[in-house]
């Protein structure tokens, strides 16, 4: 660990740029003019990059067996000890350490630098929007997230960016927040993750339990030691858990519901959080623990069945969408369905591989449907669109190869990393490999529909829009140009071997993953000649050119026909056009019923804490008192009236006398004065005689 | 010359006249006249024993009463004045406001 060369010795400085861009413009944004804040943020994210850069350089100077590198700052949670499941007693370290080795290096590459891309767009793309400071200010958050998340070396730290991501996802999804679909979709973007991330916790609760670490470098060396056997319940357990956590960050079945909705958020998001980077961070994570899901053929089994059905499924949601964005959506999660099958076939590597190519492409794809959006003045209806290719040219021939490049046209990046898991998924499971060739099929068809439909045909744009239509500034088509690039040579970096390459990509990145040791003898199915894998292309490019031919001709050569075909097949297109139902099931299966027990215990908050424990200690408060006035009342008083009463009932004939009239008084004077005199005189008589 | 008892029994009709109006009239204007009455009563006896006496000191005293007499009808019928406004009634059962 001593003696690192400078930038893998300072790969922590790469979360702090952004870090501090976001907190200057949480703390004084308000006061910076726009031109400042696009400096600020961008550059912050461009020195990232830089140091991302040489941190590269400098690991590949080294030897292949010793690439990697950690930088512990400091112990971030010193927890003392405790029992492992087996009893024995570990210490409980956290770190605040971060970790590069090929796999994250590989990661801040494309984080930084489509995000770079994606920072200098949005300064075009946002520039007349309100909250400018606060957009750049969450995205150089977000960008810290994700560096956290990529760069940690340790199971909790990562998951402190995959909250980090988390929580910036639903304050971007959420940006335009006066607007009530916005806020919800940010909602329910949050609430759907939670539900993944109780799974990865209790994962690496489970992890820390069961292996006495949860640093990266040290789970591979404990699972030799624990000398646990292959398909140890115990070890798929984690792998499961971990993989639920996976599906809601990655939007797999069954937590995908949240991504289309979260197409609310400002286009450079889509494309940065939701398709680029973030959304990735589930494939990331399965990748970084390989070493425990190589042990859990069950495990593996099921991460490669749900990529498969959810890129299957995905697809087929994306043929029907006529929201631009939602297309793109579905084809986000359909093409991660992909990264997944990847992992789950073994073939870790090229699950990253094609992670990278899609940031490209996908993120080419959202940037110049933001493009189009921006043209037609916020249209993001296909249906209202069409015939732009010759309006907005850049941004049409981009898109373009975005779309070869996804459909997995060669050499277009998309067939060369697709083709790989193609490849690698027959070797495994032919009907694995079956779901991923017709879902090939689909995307190309799909995505063609996207273009046709945008940019060809008649334009069926609203007349006010029309005059309106307009090429982006320079600050978003030089993005767009630099990822056409990639997306066109970014699949070249693991060139086929069978066509002369030599798979860099795939070497480089090998070292991080862990060769079980029964896999090494696996004999290998399928295509183990090239000529099988030269057989598979040409198949999936034939099926790829179908069905590019098929979107050319329902959407521009009989543009009658996708409605007839709707309407025969009402009742399956209607399936299809509303999402297969699945929002409305999980509203129905537990979004209302969760509703339903916040009612119940609303009710019982009110019926039996209020009802029972407040109102009830209220009335027994009111009882005892009414005893105490009763007491107060008839005892105390009552002593004191009863002398009252007695002196009352004694001084009776004397109040007689007293009836305040003026008269009676006057007559008891003269009654006076007469017994007076009377005897006065008696007296007098009396004397005399 | 009428001798000075007829004086008496005259001043002692008048005086338990007086009596009987203070006591048993309701209204306190005659009240008030039948207490002229006991003091003129009075006057009657001090001036029937003054030329009995042949002293001019009863006489004096005589006027002085008058005075008196004159004093107090002022004042009471202020009182009873003052009274009426307040509770509109001259009746002296309902003037029971002594017993408290």
């Amino acid at each position: 660990m001593n003696a690192q060369p400078y930038f893998l010795d300072h790969i922590w400085l790469i979360p702090l740029f952004p870090l501090a861009t976001a907190a200057v413009m949480l703390f004084f944004g308000r006061r910076l003019s726009n031109q400042i804040v696009s400096w600020l943020c961008s550059g912050s994210v461009f020195v990232s990059f830089i140091f991302s850069v040489g941190a590269f350089f400098q690991l590949i100077a080294k030897p292949s067996g010793e690439r990697v590198a950690t930088k512990i700052l400091f112990e971030w949670i010193p927890a003392g000890t405790y029992h492992m499941l087996d009893g024995r007693i570990a210490k409980f370290i956290a770190d605040w350490g971060f970790q590069i080795d090929p796999l994250s290096c590989v990661m801040i590459l494309i984080v930084t630098g489509v995000g770079f891309l994606i920072h200098v767009y949005s300064t075009g793309y946002m520039a007349h929007e309100g909250g400018y400071y606060r957009f750049f200010g969450y995205l150089n958050l977000f960008m810290f997230s994700m560096l956290m998340l990529v760069l940690a070396n340790n199971l909790l730290l990562l998951f402190v960016g995959w909250e980090g991501v988390g929580t910036c996802s639903y304050l971007l999804i959420g940006f335009y927040f006066h607007k009530k679909s916005a806020s919800d979709a940010g909602k329910k973007a949050f609430i759907v993750n939670r539900v993944g991330d109780a799974g990865f916790l209790l994962g690496i609760f489970l992890t820390s339990a069961l292996l006495g670490t949860i640093r990266f470098v040290e789970i591979g060396p404990a699972l030799a030691a624990g000398g646990f056997a292959i398909g140890d319940p115990r070890i798929t357990a984690i792998a499961l858990l971990f993989f639920v956590g996976a599906t809601g960050k990655s939007a797999q079945i069954p937590l995908y519901v949240w991504l289309p909705d979260a197409m609310e958020g400002p286009t450079p998001v889509s494309a940065l959080i939701h398709a680029a980077t973030m959304v990735t961070a589930g494939v990331y994570m399965v990748t970084r623990t390989n070493a425990i899901y190589q042990l859990s053929p069950k495990a593996m089994g099921v991460v490669a069945l749900t990529g498969a059905i959810t890129a299957l499924f995905a697809a087929s949601m994306g043929v029907v969408q006529n929201d631009i964005k939602k297309v793109l959506a579905y084809s986000t999660v359909s093409q991660l369905g992909y990264m997944f099958l990847a992992c789950g076939v073994g073939a870790f590597t090229a699950g990253i591989f094609h992670l990278m190519t899609h940031a490209f492409f996908k993120g080419l794809l959202f940037l110049a449907a933001g493009s189009v959006i921006h043209a037609v003045s916020g249209e993001q209806d296909m249906r209202k669109m069409g015939a732009l290719s010759k309006k907005i040219p850049v941004t049409y021939w981009t898109m373009l190869i975005a779309a070869l490049a996804i459909a997995g046209i060669f050499p277009f990046a998309g067939f060369i990393s697709k083709d790989l898991i193609l490849g690698k998924a027959y070797e495994k499971d032919a009907l694995l490999w079956a779901i991923g060739y017709f879902t090939a099929g689909m995307t190309a068809f799909y995505m063609f529909r996207l273009i046709f439909m945008t940019f060809h045909g008649t334009s069926r744009v609203d007349h006010e829009a029309e005059h309106h239509i307009h090429e982006s500034p320079k600050s978003m088509l030089v993005p767009l140009l630099i990822l056409a690039v990639l997306s066109i040579v970014g699949g070249w970096l693991s060139w086929p071997e069978i066509f002369g390459g030599n798979s860099h990509f795939i070497h480089f990145l090998s070292t991080v993953v862990a060769v079980p040791h029964e896999a090494r003898m696996e004999p290998v199915k399928g295509p183990s000649s090239a000529h099988g894998e030269l057989f598979l292309m040409v198949l999936s490019e034939g099926l790829v050119i179908l069905g590019i031919l098929f979107a050319w001709f329902l959407y521009v050569k009989r543009t009658d026909l996708p409605q007839k075909i709707a309407r025969s097949f009402g009742g399956f297109y209607r399936l299809v056009y509303n999402k297969y139902y699945v929002d409305q099931l999980y509203d129905a299966l537990f979004v209302n019923r969760a509703k339903d027990l916040g009612l119940a215990l609303g009710a019982f908050d009110r019926n039996v804490i209020d009802g029972v424990g407040v109102n009830g200690a209220g009335w027994l408060t009111r009882a005892v008192s009414k005893l105490s006035i009763w007491w107060d009342t008839w005892i105390v008083d009552g002593s004191v009236r009863l002398g009252a009463r007695i002196v009352w009932i004694f001084s009776y004939p004397v109040r007689l006398i007293q009836d305040g009239l003026v008269q009676s008084y006057m007559l008891l004077i003269v009654i006076g004065l007469i017994g007076f005199f009377g005897y006065y005189f008696y007296m007098a008589h009396h004397a005399i005689h | 010359m009428v001798p000075v008892d007829h004086y008496l029994w005259l001043s002692l009709a008048l005086f338990t006249i007086g009596v009987i109006g203070v006591l048993t009239r309701r209204n306190v204007i005659i009240i008030l006249m039948s207490i002229e009455l006991i003091l003129n009563a009075v006057n009657i006896n001090l001036v029937a024993f003054s030329h009995m006496f042949g002293s001019v000191d009863g006489q004096v005293f005589a006027i002085f009463i008058i005075t008196d007499a004159a004093a107090e009808a002022a004042v009471g019928l202020g009182i009873i004045l003052a009274f009426f406004r307040n509770r509109e009634t001259l009746l002296a059962d309902e003037m029971d406001m002594l017993k408290w």
